[in-house]
């Protein structure tokens, strides 16, 4: 057995309210694949941002080779021989492979200038080694996220990295191409590299890891031998966990079906998605990152535009070309990321809840200051917003009040349907619960429903009907009384039977 | 907190006219320490009727920035509007005729603004910078050197002289109307609201069903159409139509609007600071003038005008920022 | 495992790499076209005006080629880290005419007042880069302001006078002029600057450092690339190598009042533009900075040729930005769309 290369005792990591971490002992042993798994929001990017550097824990060491470490930033990290492969690739477009793989390092002759001819006779030979054929002096630009990895990668082995970490390598690539980076893995490994790969998709992980650690809720809550795991276990261990009865489903009786989506298709993200919802109804999209759920909820809101299948509200085909026209036709969209999307955050609660209907608020152009606030209080106190007042600026908020000022929003506009996109994300529990009535009660309304989550429980408890999307397709439906968070993970996953 | 940074940045943009208040009174007088002439209502009336052109196109400019865009164009398209006036006129058009395309052209060359900046969706630095050259050559290649006179006496009385039994010049009249309805759109209306939230934060904007590249158009549009007629107000001041009419305006157009708050990243700004810093730089030039520097010479403290109202803000914010930072660590550190 | 989705969806080989070469023939396609424009002006101009194409008009054409790419060097290395530098022009005027006026009250010799114009040049560039990275000023805001104070600082300056031919000493007057074997120096000092500028991005540490700067930002901070440092190194040399041009400016013309070099700026971002260099940063090259330089030269002289007004130039310039800026957006958004259709994401 050998020494371990790079070891975490007892890290902790919180930003704000949420515990992303928590107590973590994980152990990377040289040559071996490490895969670590979770459902999203199990801190496994936390994770890998705490061995790249970008974040410090709040408590805990690292040690690499026994030497107890700080990491202050990517550069150190990197210094260390630490090399991570983040999901979003940052390389320079504008250079060629050859120069972003060296870059800050290029090969220089004797005059001090430097030397084309050796920089891409190095990169050639990396990728040679990678077994991987890739024209080195052609802009990164025209390359495929596929290929932008495996420079990546060059990179990293060019750096003679002796720990690697790659966070969700697989998602955007092609069957082929998966096989293409495990054959490189598998070589990296056999060099004495230890490689950590956090990885959803648990034929990938039984396929490619000797190792298998499990992070729930910011805990390590298994680490095994890959022999010793099966998939089933597996997911067990993802998501085990009590099924608290936070959330207080009233009964809805379901109408007319208000949503219909037939044979919905976005190149390349989602295909052949079909599935309706009624009035009173609320239908959970339970899958993992990149399924294309939210790609889906874009283009019923008219952000992003299908290349085929139709999208029928009451019955009636419509085309929705931009959020102005899904807000007209009564679908609303609260969106995941509410900072970016959600909120104008140095605007005031009532100018937040309003902006949608600003102009039907006004008379003759004018703003009706006192319907606008008259509004903002209903609504307020409707959802219980903790605010010193419908003036006070959002960004002052905690998340679950702004949360709640973003239903409110979309409540104003009387819509028909309502699309969630992880409503409760980065909200403490008591919010959690409230904006879960606050579902419940819209549902008993006669609203209908379109709840994206990959908190799991919640799904669950709210859901008449739960959607499993898996790699761009609908894999599975399960009603309320058959649903298991087990059986939910297991098509999400890809892993079909136990 | 936080909210107390925001009532903070209310204050401070109350702060922010205040201190242009300031400046507008310190101008005034250092301009009486430099002439006698001064103070008097004549000279008062002068310097706002120089002003009143770049003013008037201040207007639609700081609507554009605080969407979170710029139009480099506005002085080029006084110009074509200057010489397409002088062109038609010249060739016996009677300026009802006239003014009205001047003002459709306007509208056209606002639009190739705004189909450039939303549609192709190319900066609207750089295609203001073409267009800003573009506009500025056509009208050469309309009217060439030579300049057009002999205008009508109601038009160049409308330019040049004042409101029967006052000082107030016409022009004046025309850009207090235009300020007080800009007011009341930005301020008041839905409108306002709706250019707010794009400059804050497009996205959400967006994402709130607003129509982002619609708004933006419309407003090259109002700037193409505003600076045109700026072009129509100089023409008759001047009794003379000139492909260079405007030069050099595009400095105090801009100065005005970030030295009137307008925040250059969007999303903030008043038409009243707006209007304070027109005439922060009306005073300043005036004042100069009668203490006989050039009006190019001028340009070395309207551009040094400029740059500071941008890098003192920024600084502030900087300065501000660091020492809530240090603030809020503490806090955290010791909770 | 049931693949396929992405099966269908996975890039074929054959258009990838079509797709990597056709990147590069565009940027050969540019080149190509800047000298097809050129030959198509030049017979068009020729047979209307067959002065056009004298010797004596030709080096004319190049005499102003060579100021225009001089300065032109010195914006593409701004533009490269996605900034502009609007004030060129008036740099190039300023200095023109403190040379003259230096070497006209006779208060230094003619390598002083050339030293003392390329130092003036110096200064004004890094005050362009304090303004920029010290004061976090945008470029275009910055610049802008500097384009106005600079000229003004010029009209202060000169008072109304100028500067003119018979004021100055010969020596002075026959740098532009005077032949190196036979080639006017003025034209060789462009191409030995363009061609040291050329060597340094291509073959230095730190021109590869602009190139970074320009194409992503975030991830040269997180290589460890000093940014502001070389962004105000950037416009230095760009205020350098304006500087150096006005005292060329001055030499070749001999008469310079306060409007010299007014709209050059305009001239300068044009050829720049239409030579490749993306005004987002991150990739260009000097070589489309000096052909653009000469087409734009070009057609200064055509017009003059041919009597147009030099009116006409303004409208070019503005006409050239727009639509070269405009195609090379169109050609990114039309290889982004081909990309997201053949790969996923």
């Amino acid at each position: 057995m050998s020494e371990p290369n790079f070891e975490l005792r007892g890290v902790s990591k919180r930003f704000g309210a949420v515990h992303a971490l928590r107590d973590v002992d994980l152990v990377l042993f040289p040559g071996e694949v490490h895969a670590l798994v979770g459902e999203n929001g199990a801190g496994k990017s936390t994770l890998v941002k705490v061995l790249a550097g970008v974040h410090q824990p709040d408590s805990g060491r690292l040690t690499l080779n026994g030497q107890e470490l700080v990491l202050r930033g990517p550069a150190a990290a990197r210094d260390l021989g630490i090399a991570v492969i983040h999901q979003q690739p940052n390389l320079f477009p504008d250079l060629d492979v050859a120069e972003n793989v060296f870059v800050g390092r290029l090969p220089r002759n004797r005059l001090g200038s430097v030397n084309w001819r050796d920089l891409h006779r190095r990169a050639e030979g990396l990728f040679t080694r990678l077994g991987v054929a890739l024209r080195v002096s052609v802009p990164v630009r025209g390359l495929s996220v596929a290929d932008q990895q495996l420079v990546e990668i060059a990179k990293a082995l060019s750096l003679d990295a002796r720990v690697l970490v790659m966070d969700e390598p697989t998602a955007a690539l092609s069957g082929r191409e998966v096989e293409r980076l495990f054959t490189i893995v598998r070589q990296l490994r056999d060099r004495g590299v230890a490689v950590m790969f956090v990885d959803h998709r648990l034929e990938e992980v039984f396929e490619i890891a000797d190792r298998i650690s499990v992070l729930r809720d910011g805990r390590l809550v298994a680490t095994a031998v890959t022999a010793d795991l099966t998939p089933a276990e597996t997911i067990r261990y993802m998501v085990g966990r009590q099924l608290e009865s936070l959330f207080p489903k009233e009964p809805a009786a379901a109408g007319d079906v208000a949503l219909e989506v037939r044979g919905l298709t976005r190149n390349g993200v989602f295909r052949d998605v079909t599935f309706q919802v009624r009035r009173g109804e609320i239908v959970g999209l339970a899958g993992l990152i990149g399924a294309g759920r939210t790609e889906i909820a874009r283009v019923l809101f008219g952000i992003d535009h299908a290349d085929a299948g139709e999208v029928l509200l009451g019955g009636r085909s419509l085309a929705v070309n931009s959020p102005a026209d899904a807000v007209r036709l009564g679908i609303v969209y609260v969106p995941e990321d509410r900072h970016e999307h959600g909120l104008v955050l140095d605007f005031s609660i009532a100018a937040n809840i309003s902006l949608p209907i600003v102009e039907r608020l006004s008379r003759l152009l004018v703003i009706d200051r006192g319907r606008e606030h008259e509004l903002a209080e209903d609504y307020a106190r409707q959802l219980q917003v903790r605010a010193t007042g419908v003036g006070q600026a959002a960004s002052g908020l905690s998340g679950g009040n702004q949360q709640k000022v973003v239903i409110a929003k979309w409540l104003a506009t009387r819509p028909t349907v309502l699309v969630l996109d992880e409503p409760t994300r980065g909200v403490d529990i008591g919010a959690k619960a409230e904006v879960h009535r606050i579902i419940s009660q819209l549902a008993a309304r006669g609203m209908a429903i379109v709840l994206i989550s990959s908190e799991l429980p919640e799904v669950l408890g709210m859901a008449d009907r739960v959607l499993v999307l898996h790699e761009g397709r609908v894999a599975a439906e399960f009603g309320r009384e058959e649903a298991t968070q087990e059986g939910i993970m297991a098509v999400a996953t890809g892993h079909h039977g136990s | 907190m936080i909210t107390q940074l925001s009532a903070l940045r209310t204050r401070v943009l109350a702060r922010w006219e205040t201190l242009l208040v300031l400046l507008l009174i310190v101008f005034i007088w250092l301009g009486s320490s430099l002439s006698p002439y001064f103070l008097s209502g004549s000279n008062f009336s002068d310097l706002t009727s120089n002003l009143m052109e770049k003013a008037i196109m201040a207007l639609p400019l700081a609507l554009i920035i605080i969407a979170g865009e710029i139009d480099l164009s506005v002085e080029s398209m006084l110009g074509l509007a200057s010489a397409l006036l002088g062109l038609t006129y010249a060739i016996g058009w009677s300026l009802w005729l006239g003014i009205p395309l001047v003002l459709a052209v306007g509208a056209l060359g606002g639009l190739l603004n705004g189909l450039l900046v939303t549609w192709a969706r190319l900066p609207s630095l750089v295609v203001t910078l073409g267009t800003l050259a573009l506009f500025r050559g056509l009208a050469s290649v309309v009217l060439g050197p030579q300049s057009v006179s002999g205008w009508p006496a109601a038009f160049t009385n409308f330019g040049f002289g004042d409101v029967p039994g006052t000082l107030i010049p016409w022009p004046f009249v025309v850009f207090a109307v235009l300020a007080g309805a800009f007011t009341f759109v930005l301020h008041r209306t839905w409108i306002g609201r709706q250019l707010y939230a794009i400059g804050k934060n497009k996205e959400a904007a967006r994402y709130a069903g607003i129509r982002v590249a619609r708004a933006k158009t419309l407003l090259f549009v109002l700037s193409g159409v505003l600076s045109a007629l700026a072009g129509v107000v100089l023409t008759a001041r001047f009794s003379s139509a000139r492909a260079d009419n405007g030069q050099g305006f595009v400095l105090d157009v801009v100065t005005a609007v970030l030295l009137g708050g307008v925040n250059i990243f969007g999303g903030e700004g008043t038409i009243v600071g707006v209007v304070l810093a027109v005439f922060v730089i009306g005073v300043l030039r005036n004042g100069l003038t009668l203490a006989d520097v050039s009006p190019d010479t001028q340009s070395v403290a309207v551009g040094a005008l400029l740059i500071i109202s941008v890098a003192g803000p920024t600084a502030v914010r900087r300065i501000r920022s660091a020492w809530s930072n240090r603030r809020l660590t503490q806090a955290a550190d010791s909770s | 495992m049931d693949r396929t989705v992405e099966a269908q969806f996975a890039p074929r080989l054959a258009g990838r790499i079509g797709l990597e070469r056709t990147l590069a023939l565009v940027a050969r396609l540019r080149e190509l076209g800047i000298l097809v424009a050129l030959a198509v002006i030049v017979v068009v101009v020729g047979v209307q005006a067959p002065r056009f194409l004298s010797v004596s008009n030709f080096e004319q054409i190049l005499l102003s080629v060579s100021l225009i790419a001089i300065v032109a060097v010195g914006q593409t290395s701004v533009v490269l880290t996605r900034n502009v530098d609007l004030s060129v022009g008036s740099v190039v005027g300023l200095v023109a005419f403190v040379t003259g006026d230096l070497l006209k009250e006779h208060v230094l010799g003619v390598p002083g007042a050339i030293l003392a114009g390329c130092a003036l040049g110096l200064g004004l560039g890094a005050l362009n880069g304090l303004i920029i990275t010290v004061g976090r000023v945008p470029a275009i805001v910055a610049t802008l302001g500097t384009l106005y104070v600079y000229r003004g600082l010029d009209f202060l300056i000169a008072g109304g006078k100028q500067v003119s031919a018979i004021d100055l000493p010969n020596s002075y007057l026959r740098i532009a002029s005077s032949s190196v074997i036979g080639i006017p120096t003025l034209i060789v000092f462009a191409a030995v600057t363009a061609a040291i500028a050329a060597y340094l991005l291509r073959y230095s540490g730190t021109g590869r450092e602009l190139y970074a700067i320009g194409s992503n930002p975030t991830a040269a901070e997180l290589v460890g690339i000093p940014a502001q440092r070389l962004v105000f190194g950037a416009f230095v040399i760009c205020g350098l190598l304006a500087g150096v041009a006005g005292v060329l400016w001055g030499s070749r013309f001999g008469t310079v009042n306060a409007f010299a070099a007014g709209g050059l700026e305009l001239q300068v971002i044009a050829a720049v533009v239409v030579g490749g260099v993306n005004i987002f940063g991150g990739s260009g090259t000097v070589l489309g900075a000096v052909l653009g330089a000469a087409l734009l030269g070009t057609i200064e002289n055509a017009l003059r040729i041919l009597h147009l007004s030099q009116f006409w130039l303004q409208a070019i310039d503005g006409a050239v930005i727009l639509l070269a800026v405009g195609t090379d957006a169109a050609i990114r958004s039309y290889f982004q769309r081909i990309l997201m259709r053949t790969g996923r994401r």
